[in-house]
């Protein structure tokens, strides 16, 4: 199978572990990611603050390249997939403001998450799981933006989304419910708010902690950057030493497929996930 | 008989919300589903409910030097969950755009600053080149004292190192080819042309 892919900056980045186990996941699962060619920053949460014309223009012009492969379109950041839906709604029902541009409306935009929870996907994973992940205990934590507003993500269950819970049990990760799926992370005030940033991150730990999970999965690379590298502030700010793993699904998911490469992936996180793996004989 | 504040309400401002967002603040009956669902609502000096309200008053500089409008996450939780079907993520981007038209002085001047920072990057490169936007927004935002004297700094420094020796952070910027089209929808801004 062949979809046309748009990394996003964050994979090429800060979110560097989550571009890689993506790779070589899809190469296990003989999915050709066709990178898009001279792809361009979206925008991502700080274009739609500033101008709406900008907002759209910017993820159009990617538009315009995926349409001229035919091809679905797979992203993995949950911020960049927003905005791409955005952009990719507002062309083809012909909202105003009007926007010069050939693209016609006609490409399939999916998150990563969404895309390989499909039912052939799942079918093919299912078949090349090497080593269960059993005994690793997670929640599974969606952020905002791969699910609202449900009008541009078209999210089947906004408030209690499954798929990544269905795909970890899969891997035979045990999956704890909780009431923090889809809370915010304080996203872009990263750098501008810190402090509101590890307020928020600090308290999704705190829960996940609580649901019983020893690690937190994410889908998107602002989340996970969030909760990966505020630690240190939310250790001071709780009165003590926070170390609690924040793994993107795909790096989890390379790891169940027997990925070699997963150790190069793991050893990038701030907070280092290995010894947590290595205790359940996972690594 | 004397009044100590009096509230004009300006149905031109109202209009003008009305038909830049797109949405109507109107129908709101100030249930607070919005403001009770915030996230950042401990952090904010108006609140989400409070904004609608606000604008519907005329309250417009009030309401454009607020810091919540820059304190947003952007979340949509407001947007999906409004009984009324209103769009508040949107009025709030739009009260966005016009308190950078304002020139009014901002409450809160530093996510601004970072989404400013974010598209000087995009418009000299095409993507985002994360070492650079961190550089313009320190120098812009000031915040470095404040950082040195809180200790932010060191505990940045540690997480910034270790990025940086794992190759999240990239030394130099991936020029895109097609930076002459992307400057092209940058230009249109300075004309004024849009918001």
């Amino acid at each position: 199978m062949k979809v046309s892919y748009y990394p996003g900056c964050s994979l090429h980045s800060t979110g560097l572990e989550y571009g890689k186990s993506t790779e070589e996941v899809c190469k296990i699962l003989d999915i050709e990611l066709e990178e898009l060619s001279d792809w361009n920053c979206c925008g991502a949460g700080s274009a739609h603050c500033t101008d709406e014309v900008l907002s759209i223009e910017l993820p159009v012009r990617n538009l315009v390249t995926a349409e001229e492969s035919g091809l679905d379109l797979v992203i993995p950041c949950a911020a960049c997939f927003n905005r791409f839906k955005v952009a990719e709604k507002h062309i083809r029902e012909g909202k105003e403001p009007a926007i010069d541009t050939p693209y016609q409306g006609k490409v399939p935009v999916k998150h990563l998450l969404d895309f390989l929870s499909e039912e052939e996907n799942i079918k093919v994973i299912k078949e090349k799981i090497q080593k269960p992940l059993n005994g690793l205990k997670a929640v599974c934590y969606y952020g905002c933006l791969i699910t609202r507003p449900p009008e541009v993500t078209d999210a089947k269950n906004h408030e209690n989304p499954q798929a990544m819970d269905e795909l970890l049990s899969l891997l035979g990760v045990e999956v704890y419910p909780w009431s923090y799926k889809t809370d915010c992370c304080g996203g872009s005030l990263m750098l501008s708010r810190p402090d509101i940033v590890a307020e928020l991150s600090g308290k999704l730990i705190q829960m996940a902690k609580e649901a019983g999970a020893d690690c937190i999965v994410t889908a998107c690379p602002l989340c996970q950057a969030n909760l990966d590298t505020k630690q240190g502030v939310i250790s001071k700010n709780l009165g003590n030493k926070v170390h609690f793993p924040a793994f993107y699904f795909t790096e989890l998911l390379g790891l169940a497929l027997g990925c070699e490469k997963a150790g190069q992936w793991l050893k990038k996180h701030v907070i280092d996930p290995r010894d947590l793996l290595k205790s359940q004989g996972l690594l | 008989m004397q009044f100590e504040s009096v509230i004009v309400p300006d149905n031109a401002w109202l209009a003008e919300v009305g038909s830049s967002s797109g949405e109507s603040v109107s129908i709101c009956y100030q249930c607070k589903t919005c403001s009770s669902g915030c996230p950042v609502a401990f952090a904010m000096d108006l609140l989400p409910h409070q904004i609608i309200h606000m604008i519907r008053l005329g309250l417009k500089d009030e309401v454009l030097k607020s810091a919540s409008i820059w304190l947003c996450a952007s979340c949509e939780t407001c947007t999906t969950r409004c009984p009324n079907d209103i769009d508040i993520a949107k009025i709030i981007d739009t009260m966005r755009m016009a308190s950078l038209k304002s020139g009014l002085k901002l409450k809160e001047k530093r996510p601004s600053i970072f989404h400013k920072s974010v598209l000087s990057s995009i418009k000299k490169t095409g993507r985002l080149y994360e070492l650079g936007m961190i550089g313009i927004y320190t120098l812009k935002s000031g915040d470095i004292v404040s950082n040195i004297k809180s200790g932010a700094l060191l505990e940045d420094a540690k997480v910034g190192w270790k990025l940086f020796k794992e190759r999240k952070l990239k030394i130099f910027p991936r020029l895109v080819k097609g930076r002459k089209e992307i400057k092209r929808f940058f230009k249109k801004l300075k004309r004024g042309k849009t918001a």
